[in-house]
């Protein structure tokens, strides 16, 4: 009895270290919340194409599984991810929309001059109101949506090739096949 | 004088927010339900601060997003449900008591109580009394009266025994 009160620290020591590791473990990021909206449908949008007279809005994408990127060109780390939504939509030719976040169509017409546009459309959210429904708390942040409309992944902040590769193709491919 | 004016001042003045004038609802009632709301939401971009507080743009998203849901006749519990529903449970400053929660809310009653019953556990097990030191021997009584007569003067010696009366005997001459 006595002995194992003398372990009661190398005990507390094991549970503490336990915490530091998983807190520290490479990737992990603890201001990334879990979406409250996963696996819900998604919120109801009509927004103004950047370009021509069309709509993006969500009943005109049903159908068939979507990429959503909410961007802006004020937004630095939407640079960081442009390459891989070029890519994602000339070579992998994924479904990818865009979501123009508070921004002036001027603006972001001049970032995809200068880019590159990989978006099939993009919707000009210029209150974030849309951004605000969809739980968007900082630009960048990716979205994949079956093609029920529901909300079934979603990517905070500038995607990465790994996050492209390991996460958001496979799931796309299995949500196609279904 | 001027001090102690100004002290009074400062303390009359009201506590900064980051509400901005444009975002006032003109019903102040309908305000002050705002506010006791976006005081306990947490604003998603800098994390530690409320939503009433934080100078972030999201915040001030958020802070007329719950205007606009009690204008549009929301109880305070819809009106911060709507936001919940958007980020999750994480944007409560004070969480809900639910199973997912129990942890947060119940572990430091839960602790109290543990560390309540490991005290008396072990004070059940400590003897009743602490039994009272041996009286002293003739050989340590002599020694502690030299010790008192000779104050702090007294040379150090070893520790004296029956066999060492005689040393002790010497010291007390000295």
């Amino acid at each position: 009895m006595r002995r194992l009160i003398y372990l009661l620290p190398v005990l507390l020591f094991g549970v503490l270290a336990g915490y530091f590791a998983l807190a520290l473990r490479p990737g992990y990021d603890p201001q990334t919340l879990p979406s409250a909206m996963i696996d819900k449908p998604a919120p109801d949008f009509d927004l103004a194409a950047l370009q021509g007279d069309a709509k993006l809005s969500r009943d005109g994408l049903i159908g068939k599984p979507i990429v959503v990127n909410f961007f802006a060109s004020w937004c630095v780390p939407c640079r960081i991810e442009h390459p891989l939504l070029m890519r994602l939509s000339q070579q992998e030719h994924i479904p990818l929309y865009g979501i123009d976040y508070k921004d002036k169509p001027e603006d972001a017409q001049r970032l995809l001059t200068q880019l590159g546009d990989p978006y099939r459309l993009i919707g000009m959210d210029r209150e974030g109101h849309v951004g605000l429904d969809f739980g968007v708390y900082g630009v960048p942040e990716t979205y994949v949506i079956d093609k029920t409309g529901r909300i079934r992944k979603r990517f905070v902040g500038p995607l990465s090739a790994e996050q492209v590769d390991q996460e958001l193709l496979p799931l796309l491919r299995q949500l196609s096949a279904s | 004088m001027r001090a102690l004016l100004l002290v009074l001042l400062l303390l009359l003045a009201p506590r900064a927010f980051a509400v901005e004038p444009s975002e006032r609802l003109a019903d102040p009632a309908l305000e002050a339900r705002a506010r006791s709301i976006t005081a306990e939401l947490r604003c998603l971009v800098c994390q530690n601060e409320s939503v009433d507080e934080s100078g972030a743009d999201l915040a001030h998203d958020i802070r007329v997003l719950v205007r606009d849901r009690l204008k549009a006749g929301d109880t305070n519990a819809q009106a911060r449900q709507a936001v919940v529903d958007r980020y999750g449970q994480f944007v409560l400053l004070r969480p809900r008591v639910e199973p997912a929660t129990y942890v947060l809310w119940f572990a430091p009653v839960a602790l109290l109580v543990v560390g309540f019953g490991a005290t008396v556990v072990w004070l059940r097990g400590r003897p009743a009394s602490i039994a009272a030191p041996s009286p002293l021997d003739d050989a340590e009584r002599t020694r502690l009266d030299a010790m008192l007569r000779e104050d702090a003067s007294l040379p150090a010696v070893p520790v004296p025994t029956r066999d060492s009366q005689p040393a002790l005997a010497q010291d007390g001459e000295a």
